[in-house]
């Protein structure tokens, strides 16, 4: 699930707590790309049987990551691309129209291949739900599995990580904090108290 | 946003936000076989043209469906409307069936925003919030048509923002000339007007335009120019001796098209008089994006639709 | 009727009181007795004036009874402080006729709360062909003193001529509604940067000023060959609902010249600007439409100098079929009459363009000159009618369309904080409204 991208904590009752630094979240998108690239027996001559689907903005930032570390590993990349599941959200009415995010699905298409769907953060699981609405209308994968940084628990619909780079329990007051380079300058995931709570 | 009713109802960030939009749904539907969103099932959606239109009104028909809207169309005649229902009626009357949104053209200035005040009147009692689309009104103005000219303008020049634009033809009579000057100007683009006086409103001088009569030396300097249709129609006196003479003073002819520069645009918003006011080499010509603004008009309409109907009501 | 009035103070001069006997003001001064069978009007220091005088009010009746009626409008007009009205003839069937002003002059006396004065129409059916017979109009039992085909303009100059030679010899007055109708085809708001932006088609100044230049003309050469003949105050034109400025300097120069001219403003007129069309409300809808601030100031200016004489109201009212739709679907015209004063007041007396007199003259004096009223409109003295309006001026009033009396609601005032109120009209020594309800 996208959280709030900017790492300031005016007006929280306490400093966030810092759960992985930026060496940390290095280390993490390394150990599951290697995850990856063994459970999907990745190989460069079959590289185009794997795509990277990020869910914006934080997913497709993680899932470009996650493509550059396996070409790293393996010499080739596998596709990337993103979707965004504004459209399939089940909670649309609840706030006033939202801001769309790009789509891109990579040449060739979704059709039996298998997807990798990147999140950053992992909560109820209805932005996972909604991406894999999404999915679907591009084509039919023949196979969908799931990598987050972080998984926080408190799942509402009976989907699971296939690779996670975090467990943190969490209480629904608290606010995972998710900062990555390329959009906020530097690297690192927090703990957030809400203010107040 | 609650209805659309006039391109001044949108200072640039929000115009913006729509054209953003409408180039996200574009990339959402890209290569899709399925080309449907599930965003506004279960909104109903009901186009209401007073006036004949097949282009604007499948277009909207268009949108409303490929986000999964139920999509109905009313035309005037054959209808209620023709054995004297009033305008007020017929509003009031597919409130209370439970629309969420209508679409509506009429020959009446103003038409839409009288639409929006008695929707706003009777959501009390119908029990429906209904959102008023302006697909056109007299004289008045044209929103979405204004919106996806800017969207092609976008795609094929890049930005808006200080580009200058020509607007050529029936000024006084053309909705679409009025949304586009002012969103335009909301946009940050440079605006002139190309059309004999006759053609041009009392009052214009206010307008964030500027104004010529000569379309030769205009042309120079364009990053792209926009053809209006003559109207005859609406008409009811003489504005210009004979179609011959505007033919040849404010056509936009095959000569007259070698003036532009290399990279400037021709738009049109249809339906076309090929051999009037645009040459059909020039209507078929790679700098004509005519084509892709028709396109560019279903995303607009589904952007539109999408932040009147997607989010939580106002 | 006997009647006391106590405590007033007319034209805002000192209090006094006044004593009315069989309808007529028999004495002034201070701590006055009440004559036999009086009635009683205890003024509380307000403002007396002569009864207000509308040269322009539209009853709908006979035939658009949905909108007005001769009972309706009359409780309206002296809820005003009107004692006098003119009934425009574009009723159905059209004022052509002495049947027809007969029948609306025998109504109105026996509403009984407002001298009702029917117009007749210049021509026939309104339709600018063919002179109506104006003399058996005027020798009628209606009297007719004033001749419009209100609504549309006298188009043809032939006919015009020939209606002011006529009217000289019957000592009546042309009322032209001053449009031409070739340069308005289709017109729905003033030509200028609002409806430009609106996309409403525009209804040139010059269509207004073109034709009274013209009719001006006519006058003069019509007044030249009456001989003088003309009675003082009268006048052979009157030219309705001016609307712009251009039109100002048109009549200025006609008064100058010598030309037997007069010409009224609507109270809208000089408030109201094309600036609130922007919601295409057609509340705001009128013929001749609302101009420019410049127009509205040139209004105000015309009618302290004078170059405008009267006030009259052009109460048209419209029933919600006829306004609540799209606005070129919709019919123009506004109330007025009981907002008039109101309105005049902040306008013109509260910025000090005009005193109590100026009132006076503007909405009680000049009109009934004009209209030949001999018993309207005169000074508040002894030996005169006791026909009064009596106002307070301090007093702020919310306008409600559902709340006045015409029978139509289409005020464009409605929700409006407006200064001073009738009081209390009188007419001929019987009160004909108190306090906000009409006396029947």
């Amino acid at each position: 699930m996208a959280t709030e991208r900017r790492g300031d904590s005016a007006g929280a009752a306490a400093p966030d707590r810092e759960l992985l630094t930026a060496a940390d979240v290095t280390r993490t998108i390394a150990r599951i790309a290697h995850q990856i690239i063994e459970k999907t027996a990745f190989e460069p001559d079959r590289a185009d049987d794997v795509v990277l689907i990020g869910i914006p903005t934080g997913g497709a930032v993680l899932a470009r990551r996650l493509a550059a570390a396996i070409a790293e590993f393996t010499g080739t990349a596998p596709a990337v691309g993103a979707v965004d599941p504004t459209l399939y959200r089940d909670d649309l009415r609840r706030k006033p129209a939202r801001a769309l995010e790009d789509t891109a699905v990579p040449e060739g298409g979704l059709d039996d291949r298998l997807v990798v769907l990147v999140d950053d953060v992992l909560y109820s699981g209805r932005t996972v739900r909604a991406a894999l609405d999404a999915l679907n209308d591009h084509g039919r994968p023949r196979a969908v599995q799931l990598a987050v940084l972080v998984d926080r628990g408190h799942r509402e619909l009976p989907i699971r990580p296939d690779y996670v780079g975090k467990n943190v329990p969490t209480s629904r007051d608290e606010q995972i904090v998710v900062l990555l380079a390329e959009l906020d300058g530097r690297d690192g995931v927090a703990l957030r108290r809400a203010a107040g709570a | 946003m609650r209805h659309l009713l006039s391109v001044t109802d949108l200072d640039a960030a929000a115009a913006t936000g729509l054209l953003d939009t409408a180039d996200r749904l574009k990339q959402a539907l890209l290569g899709r076989e399925v080309r449907k969103l599930p965003t506004l099932r279960g909104r109903t959606v009901i186009t209401m043209f007073y006036e004949n239109s097949t282009r604007t009104r499948v277009s909207f028909e268009i949108a409303g469906k490929w986000m999964s809207a139920d999509t109905v169309n009313v035309s005037a005649s054959g209808s209620s409307v023709a054995k004297g229902e009033s305008l007020r009626d017929t509003a009031l009357t597919l409130s209370a069936m439970g629309a969420d949104c209508v679409i509506v053209r009429h020959p009446a200035s103003g038409a839409a925003h009288r639409l929006a005040a008695w929707a706003d009147r009777d959501a009390g009692t119908t029990g429906t919030r209904t959102s008023i689309v302006n697909a056109g009104d007299g004289t008045h103005e044209h929103p979405t048509q204004a919106l996806l000219d800017a969207a092609t303008l976008r795609d094929r020049l890049g930005s808006v923002a200080g580009r200058r634009i020509g607007i050529v033809g029936d000024v006084l009579h053309s909705r679409v000339a009025r949304s586009n000057v002012f969103l335009l100007a909301t946009l940050g683009a440079e605006v002139v007007l190309v059309a004999p006086p006759t053609l041009l409103p009392v009052g214009v001088a206010e307008w964030p335009c500027r104004v010529s009569h000569e379309l030769d030396a205009e042309l120079p300097a364009l990053d792209a120019v926009m053809m209006l249709r003559v109207q005859a129609e609406r008409m009811h006196g003489a504005f210009f001796p004979s179609s011959r003479e505007y033919a040849v003073r404010f056509g936009l002819s095959d000569e007259r098209a070698a003036l532009l520069p290399e990279h400037a645009v021709v738009l049109h918003p249809g339906p076309m008089v090929r051999g009037m006011e645009i040459a059909p080499s020039v209507a078929d010509s790679a700098r004509s994006a005519i084509l892709a603004q028709v396109a560019n008009g279903v995303h607009v309409r589904m952007a539109v639709l999408y932040h009147l109907l997607a989010g939580a009501p106002e | 009727m006997n009647l006391l009035i106590t405590d007033a103070r007319p034209y805002g001069e000192d209090a006094v009181d006044l004593v009315v006997r069989d309808g007529v003001v028999t004495e002034i001064g201070s701590g006055l007795a009440a004559p036999e069978g009086a009635d009683r009007l205890d003024a509380g220091g307000r403002v007396l004036l002569p009864g207000f005088v509308d040269l322009h009010t539209h009853l709908r009746e006979p035939g658009g009874e949905e909108s007005e009626t001769i009972a309706t409008g009359s409780a309206a007009a002296a809820l005003g402080g009107f004692t006098a009205v003119f009934a425009m003839p574009n009723t159905d069937p059209v004022a052509d006729t002495d049947v027809v002003v007969e029948h609306v002059h025998r109504r109105g006396a026996e509403v009984g709360l407002v001298d009702v004065h029917p117009v007749g129409a210049v021509t026939v059916g309104l339709e600018g062909r063919k002179l109506a017979e104006l003399g058996t109009m005027a020798h009628s039992r209606a009297q007719v003193r004033m001749f419009s085909d209100d609504g549309r303009c006298v188009h043809d100059p032939l006919i015009m001529r020939r209606a002011l030679e006529y009217a000289s010899s019957l000592d009546v007055v042309i009322a032209q509604h001053a449009e031409d109708h070739r340069l308005t085809a289709g017109a729905q708001a003033h030509e200028g940067v609002v409806a430009s932006r609106l996309g409403l088609a525009g209804w040139p100044a010059a269509a207004e000023e073109t034709i009274v230049a013209r009719d001006c003309a006519l006058a003069r050469d019509a007044g030249a060959a009456s001989n003088g003949r003309l009675r003082a105050g009268a006048s052979m034109l009157h030219v309705c609902h001016v609307s712009s400025a251009r039109t100002i300097a048109v009549l200025r120069a006609a008064k100058a010249a010598g030309i037997r001219v007069t010409a009224e403003v609507t109270p809208h007129h000089l408030l109201l600007t094309d600036a609130s069309l922007t919601s295409y409300d057609p509340v705001h809808k009128v013929n001749p439409p609302l101009r420019t601030a410049a127009d509205t100031r040139a209004m105000r200016e015309a009618l302290t100098e004078g170059v405008i004489d009267a006030v009259a109201t052009d109460h048209a009212p419209h029933a919600a079929q006829y306004k609540d739709t799209e606005w070129s679907a919709a019919r123009p015209g506004m109330l007025g009459l009981q907002t008039a004063l109101s309105v005049l007041v902040h306008t013109m007396v509260e910025p000090g363009l005009l005193d109590w007199h100026g009132v006076a003259r503007v909405l009680s004096e000049r009109p009934a000159e004009i209209g030949n009223l001999p018993d309207q409109g005169r000074p508040i003295a002894v030996g005169e009618p006791a026909t009064f309006a009596l106002v307070d001026p301090d007093e702020v009033w919310t306008v409600r369309g559902a709340r006045l009396a015409s029978r139509a609601s289409n005020t464009p005032y409605e929700g409006m904080r407006l200064p001073a109120t009738v009081v209390a009209t009188v007419l001929r020594g019987r009160i004909t409204a108190r306090d906000g309800k009409v006396q029947q």
